[in-house]
């Protein structure tokens, strides 16, 4: 069997280091090079211990990179826009999990980022990475920009009620949880252990850049606002997204599970998570750690039209890691679901 | 023939030695259902003890 050789760039971080994990693994892939400016020439487990034993790859410098069939970028944001060119010439196909690529307009770039965008005319170019979306144009695409943590979670849990227009485009409030994994391995005071530890703390009440993903996908041509906040919890992996809509009709809940059900059915990694009864009623990003699946519930408020849409994720997998393998089996025509069929722990 | 959820709306196919008064669980929601009746398939919500949950 031929197999694809990929390279990561930026493998020491979190998310280089869980695309590694998922890729050694991966029946049809072929690892040529991992980089890291800061670990060139350590082994790759003296910074991602889970693998010791599983590699005895060490890390590159990226002006050391070799031509290969598929790039991995897990680079900081606002980096791979500044040598797209250059990892252009390395591979044909680039899968970027930074935000450099995610937002097809310039203007809303340079609104939620601050500052101008270096090469926008590439905007284009990359397919936006949330497979059940945009699983056609992954097929035939080269570069496929994956998509963020928090968006992912947003989006997955309401784009059957935007796609439909049953909501309200006004009216959508978004509250994330976040575990401390999605600031990255860089420290920092408020990472300080006796600072994180415990807290529940409003890190972006508003502004968050995932709100211009979210606008992005969700509005189906509209001028629709979604209100979106985020706040640390004491949790390393893992969010939940708490999304509030408001009803433009008068649903049942049996209406709201067969619109579920027919957007996402058959999707091998979207569960719908809704129950009566048991422990575990509702999605619950414990669960999911080092899984791909994205886990969705609801409730109809019984007094208002008011729905409350709630979805899970583990961060570094299906907001990151899982679904560039995701992608990155699309695009060459693998199964879905190879080297992401760990179905997570219980208990945990 | 399957009967319908009256949860969610999933099909259920009873299996073919249901009876009535049998409790089976519905396979998306989970809800434990009472079969009304086999033919044709028919099924209800079966009572649920109260829990204490959320306080």
């Amino acid at each position: 069997m031929t197999k694809i050789k990929v390279s990561i760039v930026g493998a020491s971080g979190y998310t280089g280091g869980e695309l590694l994990r998922l890729l050694l693994f991966h029946p049809n892939v072929e690892i040529n090079q991992v980089t890291s400016e800061s670990y060139t020439g350590k082994f790759v487990y003296k910074v991602h211990p889970n693998l010791r034993k599983a590699t005895q790859l060490k890390f590159s410098s990226a002006s050391e990179l070799q031509q290969c069939d598929v790039l991995f970028l897990c680079l900081p944001h606002n980096s791979s826009q500044n040598k797209i060119d250059f990892y252009k010439s390395i591979a044909p196909k680039i899968i970027d999990l930074s935000a450099d690529f995610r937002l097809k307009n310039q203007d809303e770039y340079e609104k939620w980022y601050g500052h101008k965008h270096v090469r926008p005319e590439l905007l284009k170019e990359f397919v936006y990475g949330i497979p059940e979306l945009h699983r056609e144009e992954m097929k035939n695409a080269n570069y496929i920009s994956s998509a963020g943590c928090n968006a992912t979670a947003s989006i997955l849990g309401l784009y059957p009620l935007f796609k439909n227009d049953l909501v309200f485009e006004d009216r959508t409030v978004i509250e994330v949880k976040a575990g401390s994994s999605e600031g990255g391995n860089k420290v920092n005071e408020g990472s300080h252990h006796p600072e994180r530890s415990g807290v529940v703390r409003s890190y972006m009440p508003t502004k968050h850049r995932h709100t211009a993903e979210i606008l992005q996908e969700l509005s189906f041509g509209k001028n629709i606002q979604v209100h979106f906040s985020a706040t640390a919890i004491d949790i390393v992996r893992g969010l939940l997204a708490t999304c509030h809509v408001f009803l433009k009709k008068d649903l049942e809940e049996k209406d709201i599970w067969k619109i579920y059900r027919d957007a996402y059915g058959n999707e091998p990694f979207i569960r719908i998570v809704k129950e009566n009864d048991g422990i575990y009623r509702y999605p619950e990003p414990k669960l999911l750690s080092g899984t791909n699946y994205c886990d969705i519930g609801f409730k109809k408020d019984e007094n208002s039209n008011r729905l409350v849409v709630i979805s899970a994720i583990d961060n570094l997998m299906k907001g990151a890691a899982g679904q560039a393998l995701q992608a990155f089996n699309i695009m060459f025509g693998f199964d879905e679901r190879t080297g992401l069929e760990f179905t997570g722990l219980h208990p945990i | 023939m399957n009967a319908e959820c009256p949860v969610c709306g999933a099909q259920i196919q009873l299996a073919a030695d249901a009876v009535q008064g049998e409790l089976i669980e519905c396979p998306d929601c989970g809800t434990e259902l009472e079969v009304v009746s086999v033919n044709p398939p028919q099924v209800k919500e079966a009572p649920q003890e109260e829990e204490d949950w959320g306080q």
